[in-house]
């Protein structure tokens, strides 16, 4: 029983589902099904922090490596959701919207989490630089081709592919780089994309059928798959 | 550390332009804005020469130039051609056959991190459709998102030629806020957006609000825009509000998602797109308000040039060093 019904529940839940998308009557059916999404995503959220909460604190209970990083996570989530539940320094009082101008969320979200997470991806720019410095090689014949299609793309994308090739004429534009960049992304870029987007696709329904059906069935954990 | 140290004053010298001010009239001429490009030039041309003599460079003064050739070009009085790019033009031409009264629904799905790349999407989107009078209607798919919405929407409303149109808010726009769910909650939205936005992002009832009182789903949206910086986004998007429910629907996405998108652009369930900064500059140009898109490009190309140039010099180093030497 305690693997029945969650089989059971799946089997109904999966086939209702897909008959609600192919007949029109049952269409509603489907969405209220998404409400479910929902209320396990409300519960996600608590599960969500509560878990954050225990690693960091089981972590700065062991002191392992970087512990310290732990204290900065955990201040930081205690004080957004003190100043967040209390609003507090919201002109409007406890009754108005969380991110009212003055309010201390509103200032962290401006001041703090927009400047630091935009640094942090900012980074990337350094890394990626020195990335390509050290293994970006022309190694072999698919390396080489793949280094070329970089540079072609890297200066298509900005003004500058065009300013080094204007002088080409208008008989013979495909060669400029940005036209290149075009082709590029129109016809190789494109049809890998659309491989691998068919292919997740086909592999997304075939999951799907093996879950629905029961014969998939490491979600119910155990060592049991089927 | 020492690293850390010129990064700190950096910073604080950063700070101290934005809040003082005084540098804001820091620009360099274009004779000067010359002299440093072919310095810049001059100096990569004798890395490239010292690398075939077999001497290498670190890791750190790759960092260094790419902090130079981001940074240097924000005072340069150099101008860049843009180019305007098909699928730009195509998010152009489908918006500019919208009627004045249009209602567009705009999905902010991103979080500060992408806010360079997707924000002066945002803005030049949105100005385009309060210059002309479209309804606007903000959701967010992202918890950050109705908040990176609200900052375009107040710097706009700023602008005087926005200040004198007097746009309420309710009325001609709205920001419904953040649902989670992902693709959940646009496949509910297909049935019904007060479902899933009973209040708007400052909890008035989605009734009191004259803009949307009278909308019930997708049908009654002329266009929508999504801004999107990975799941859920513009895929989600396609396969469920214009793929089941017929929406028509334009994307700004980040440079490293956008070559996903062409596949639904060439299959026509994308009705244009904006692929990172340069698709925000060529967007900027088409609507007439150059501005954080355009002005950032050059730090991009000068990035990408020095990029190009590192993996020059690298695979000159690789050759060079009887193709095993590592860097």
């Amino acid at each position: 029983m305690k693997r029945q019904i969650p089989l059971f529940i799946t089997f109904f839940v999966g086939t209702l589902l897909i008959f609600s998308v192919f007949i029109p009557p049952m269409e509603t059916l489907g969405e209220n099904f998404t409400l479910f999404f929902d209320i396990i995503a409300v519960f996600a959220f608590f599960l969500g922090a509560g878990n954050l909460v225990r690693v960091h604190v089981s972590k700065l209970r062991k002191r392992k490596a970087d512990w310290g990083f732990s204290i900065v996570t955990l201040i930081g989530f205690g004080f957004m959701l003190f100043v967040g539940l209390l609003k507090i320094g919201n002109p409007g009082g406890i009754a108005a919207d969380v991110t009212a101008p003055g309010s201390w969320f509103q200032e962290m979200f401006n001041y703090v989490i927009n400047p630091l997470q935009s640094t942090m991806y900012a980074l990337l720019a350094f890394f990626v630089a020195s990335a390509s410095y050290r293994a970006f090689r022309a190694k072999n014949r698919e390396a080489t081709i793949l280094l070329m299609a970089a540079f072609v793309i890297l200066l298509g994308r900005t003004p500058l592919g065009m300013m080094l090739t204007a002088w080409i004429p208008d008989s013979l534009s495909i060669f400029q780089i940005p036209n290149m960049a075009v082709w590029i992304m129109n016809s190789f870029n494109l049809a890998g994309q659309r491989a691998i987007l068919i292919g997740i696709s086909l592999g997304v329904v075939a999951m799907s059928l093996r879950l629905i059906l029961g014969v998939e069935r490491t979600y119910l954990g155990g060592d049991d798959s089927g | 550390m020492l690293v850390a140290g010129i990064i700190l004053v950096l910073t604080v010298i950063a700070y101290l332009a934005k809040v003082v001010g005084g540098f804001e009239g820091v620009q360099f001429s274009p004779t000067v804005s010359v002299i440093v490009v072919i310095l810049l030039a001059a100096s990569l041309l004798w890395i490239l020469v010292l690398t075939l003599k077999g001497r290498l460079i670190g890791r750190r003064v790759v960092f260094l130039y790419v902090g130079i050739a981001v940074s240097l070009p924000l005072f340069m009085s150099i101008s860049q051609k843009i180019v305007i790019s098909p699928e730009t033009q195509q998010l152009y031409d489908a918006i500019s056959e919208l009627p004045s009264g249009a209602k567009v629904l705009v999905s902010f799905d991103y979080d500060p991190p992408s806010a360079p790349e997707l924000q002066p999407m945002a803005e030049a989107f949105l100005y385009y459709c309060f210059t002309h009078d479209f309804k606007v209607i903000v959701i967010g798919l992202w918890p950050q998102g109705p908040q990176q919405a609200n900052l375009a929407i107040d710097k706009l409303l700023a602008l005087p030629e926005i200040e004198a149109k007097n746009l309420q808010y309710g009325i001609d726009y709205v920001n419904l806020g953040y649902q989670a769910g992902n693709e959940f909650v646009i496949q509910r939205m297909g049935g019904s957006f007060e479902s899933m936005f009973p209040t708007d992002y400052s909890g008035h009832p989605y009734s009191d609000l004259e803009l949307v009182r009278n909308i019930r789903n997708f049908s009654n949206i002329d266009y929508s825009f999504n801004l999107s910086a990975g799941y859920p986004g513009t895929q989600e998007w396609v396969q469920v509000a214009v793929d089941r429910y017929g929406l028509s629907m334009g994307g700004g996405n980040t440079a490293v998602q956008a070559p996903m998108m062409y596949t639904y652009l060439q299959a026509g369930q994308l009705a244009g797109l904006l692929g990172g900064m340069n698709g925000a500059a060529e967007f900027e140009k088409l609507v007439g308000r150059e501005d954080k898109g355009t002005r950032f490009m050059l730090s991009q190309s000068f990035a990408h040039m020095v990029v190009i140039a590192f993996i020059l010099i690298g695979n000159v180093a690789f050759i060079v060093g009887g193709r095993k030497k590592k860097l």
